[in-house]
């Protein structure tokens, strides 16, 4: 989103918007291994907050209407391991295509 | 499969909830695969892993609960926590990593709310994770201009009189809300106070539960 204040579509404190809605959710595992994968590449130095909240700002509004919370994470601790070159897309690619054949529920393709 | 932005939603057009026997989904295999890609890299250990989420679900707001009523018994203490909450917080025990925490006071004129209005950070040292409206476009937006309207629609009317402050916290720097001691509460032990402290007190939805 640009507009002429400059503002970008993340910094929407005083902004119209609906009403709350209060439900929570437990947070499933991989959403809970997400969060942990997020600070055990940070503890290594790989990237920072800093790195993590520039991905997801740059994701765009539509990430942030379409995806989950943990799907941007994940989107964007990717994306901050890549840049670091922890390991290329043509790895990633092979290995999620591995896993996708796995089995048709997280369980089975997490192999637990 | 190349990836494109309807791979996560249902045949409908919704999100998928997330349960966990719901359809494999995009992004759960790209975790699957990252996660994969570190433990084989020698960067982290499936221990490792597991050991950091043992540690993220023991973090809940009873911790930040025994802190507000330490804080409630112990003028000193209540003191050293109002001028650093990082490091009072760090003589309880709790592991504050390398973050600024700034105690606010509610008062009988002052009632405060914490929010993240750019992202979603969070006490969560203190609280573990935030509630998932804290992170939503409704609190961000709206509770910074309206937090009185926003306040009611979680059930907590206050009088004209008592003045609301909103507090924006940032990656580096949260906020966390110390609540006023519930009257009646002076025969109350620490624990049996701490048991008073929500989660919601400490965010400002919310105030503490009643003596019984």
């Amino acid at each position: 989103m640009t507009d002429t204040t400059g503002r970008r579509w993340h910094d929407m404190g005083g902004l119209d918007a609906g009403p709350l809605d209060p439900a929570e959710h437990d947070f499933a595992l991989w959403e809970k291994r997400v969060d942990a994968l997020m600070v055990l590449a940070s503890a290594k130095g790989l990237f920072t907050v800093d790195g993590l909240r520039r991905a997801l700002e740059d994701m765009g509004e539509e990430a942030f209407e379409s995806m989950s919370y943990y799907e941007r994470w994940i989107a964007s601790v990717n994306q901050n391991l890549l840049e670091a070159g922890v390991y290329s897309i043509e790895e990633l690619g092979a290995r999620m295509e591995d896993i996708s054949k796995r089995g048709t529920t997280y369980s089975e393709a997490a192999n637990g | 499969m190349p990836h494109d932005h309807t791979d996560h939603l249902s045949p409908s057009g919704h999100p998928f909830r997330p349960d966990n026997d719901a359809p494999l989904t995009y992004w759960q295999v790209m975790e699957i695969a990252i996660r994969e890609l570190l433990i084989v890299k020698g960067i982290t250990t499936a221990a490792d892993i597991a050991a950091q989420i043992d540690a993220m679900d023991a973090r809940s707001p009873a911790d930040g609960a025994k802190v507000v009523a330490r804080a409630w018994t112990d003028p000193a203490f209540k003191a050293r926590l109002l001028a650093n909450g990082s490091a009072a917080s760090r003589e309880m025990g709790f592991d504050i990593g390398s973050l600024r925490l700034i105690v606010v006071e509610n008062t009988p004129h002052i009632h405060n709310v914490i929010v993240c209005t750019l992202c979603s950070c969070y006490p969560r040292n203190l609280l573990g994770l935030p509630p998932d409206w804290y992170k939503t476009r409704a609190y961000r937006s709206r509770v910074v201009r309206e937090p009185r309207k926003v306040l009611a629609e979680f059930g907590l009317v206050l009088p004209d009189s008592i003045r609301i402050r909103v507090h924006d916290s940032t990656a580096d720097m949260r906020y966390i809300v110390l609540p006023a001691r519930p009257a009646g509460t002076e025969e109350l032990s620490e624990a049996d106070l701490a048991d008073l402290v929500t989660r919601d007190a400490m965010i400002g939805t919310g105030l503490p539960k009643a003596a019984a």
